[in-house]
């Protein structure tokens, strides 16, 4: 699994640091989505699916 | 889909806690339904999970009030019919590239992140509002003493708003969200709380502190109209929503007592908790309400440009194919996904805040008073029915 982020449709809801603070979290300034690992370990992989799933704004998607 | 004969949107519950069977019943005939609205519109109404989903996430459904129609004859209707302005800056009924540029300048202040350093306070200020409780005896309005101080105290401190003042802007703001309010007394409502906030950011201008609303004045990206414009809309937003939340949540786990023993028992149960109870309960209960910008098709239904699609929150969020036994409270459940924040670019900004407040706020009052209950039948507690949020007006409980 490859995690892909696009800040510009991202809308801070924060959804995604949420579900999994391993993965994501948000940028200081403008709380826009920031990747910290774009391959999870195989155990976050539900949880990102989930993250993906409840993105308002679609900024966030998996390969 | 019911082409033959556009229905009227009723918001007349059987019982409390349940959307209108009205609505909830137009499930089993599809997602999406014939509206007619209160101005002669012919437009939709949804009631599906799936169909309130996508609506809410499309580029082509605006939020601009000039484009909708009202799905009940209240305020509105007067309102759109005396082509009234909404002032700048409240960015809520804004699309795409404008509501972008003022989200940005906001998102920042609401991360996470953010949300966890405020935990530490909102504990403090729950606890003072549970031992005012207890120093006074019951019975007390759990409103009160609990549902509303602690959102409008938070509200107050993280915007930089002088909480001395609330009963006026608390005033100001119940009668924006009376549905049986006048037009007059709704705009002067506005303009009232409207004045508030000129004076306040002039004030914050001069003397800048430590708060959000301090920030916004010193980034230099907005106008002194659009500064207010903001202002009023996150401390209308921000005391409405979780306060209700707050008493319209102890309301439903005081009558769903084996669901309060769960919480009281496994306080690790409380994230989880809050996320049914904001779907259960979904006290966004009369919109949102969007309008087709040109011809889009959700689940094979045409809805043409200009339509408009009122979204039935409450109905899509104990939608079977959702959430299967949906109509039950189950503190258990996988209850993330559901709609009560909203879907799409407008998704609730504060929605992080909420849920920092409630899981704190719900463990603590049954921790603190395992004996509380109602003071009064749960039928003589007064529902806000005539309110565009839902909630309880009064929540008499002793322990």
């Amino acid at each position: 699994m490859k995690i892909k982020a696009d800040e510009s449709v991202c809308i801070g809801a924060g959804m995604c640091a949420l579900t999994v603070p391993k993965i994501f979290d948000q940028s200081e300034d403008e709380g826009t989505v920031v990747l910290l690992q774009d391959v999870p370990p195989a155990d976050l992989e539900d949880a990102v699916r989930r993250a993906v799933t409840l993105c308002p704004s679609g900024a966030i998607s998996i390969e | 889909m019911t082409e033959t004969s556009a229905l009227t949107l009723s918001m007349t519950r059987q019982r409390p806690l349940d959307p209108p069977d009205e609505v909830a019943g137009l499930r089993r005939h599809g997602a999406i339904h014939r509206m007619k609205y209160a101005d002669g519109h012919l437009g939709w109404l949804v009631t599906g999970y799936a169909a309130a989903r996508a609506v809410l996430a499309h580029p082509h459904f605006s939020n601009r009030p000039e484009t909708q129609h009202p799905p009940i004859a209240s305020t509105r209707l007067e309102l759109a019919q005396r082509d009234f302005k909404l002032p700048p800056g409240f960015f809520l009924r804004t699309d795409a590239p404008e509501h972008t540029r003022y989200r940005k300048l906001l998102t920042g202040q609401f991360t996470v992140r953010r949300m966890k350093m405020l935990e530490p306070r909102i504990t403090e200020i729950t606890n003072d509002c549970i031992d005012a409780m207890e120093a006074k005896g019951g019975p007390v309005d759990l409103v009160e003493e609990f549902a509303l101080p602690i959102p409008s105290l938070v509200i107050c401190e993280l915007l930089g708003v002088p909480y001395e003042d609330r009963e006026t802007f608390q005033r100001e703001s119940r009668t924006l969200f009376d549905l049986d309010a006048g037009a007059d007394d709704a705009v002067a409502a506005l303009g009232r709380i409207w004045a508030y906030l000129m004076e306040l950011i002039q004030r914050k201008r001069e003397q800048p502190a430590d708060d959000l609303l301090s920030g916004l004045v010193q980034s230099g990206e907005l106008n002194d109209e659009e500064l207010t414009g903001v202002g009023v809309l996150l401390l209308v937003a921000g005391h409405e929503t979780t306060a209700n939340m707050l008493g319209l949540g102890t309301y439903a786990l005081l009558t769903n007592p084996e669901q309060l023993a769960l919480l009281r028992d496994d306080p690790s149960l409380a994230e989880n908790a809050v996320e049914e109870l904001l779907r259960y309960l979904t006290i966004i209960h009369l919109g949102p309400v969007r309008a087709a910008t040109q011809d889009v098709e959700i689940e094979g239904v045409t809805i043409k440009a200009g339509e408009a699609v009122t979204l039935h929150l409450p109905a899509a969020n104990r939608d079977p194919a959702r959430f299967p036994d949906g109509e039950h409270l189950d503190l258990t459940r996988p209850a993330g996904g559901h709609l009560t924040f909203g879907h799409g670019i407008h998704q609730c900004l504060g929605q992080q805040l909420a849920r920092t407040e409630m899981r704190i706020a719900y463990p603590a009052l049954l921790r603190r008073l395992p004996g509380l209950r109602l003071a009064v039948t749960p039928e003589e507690v007064p529902m806000r029915s005539n309110m565009s949020i839902y909630g309880v007006h009064r929540l008499p409980v002793t322990w």
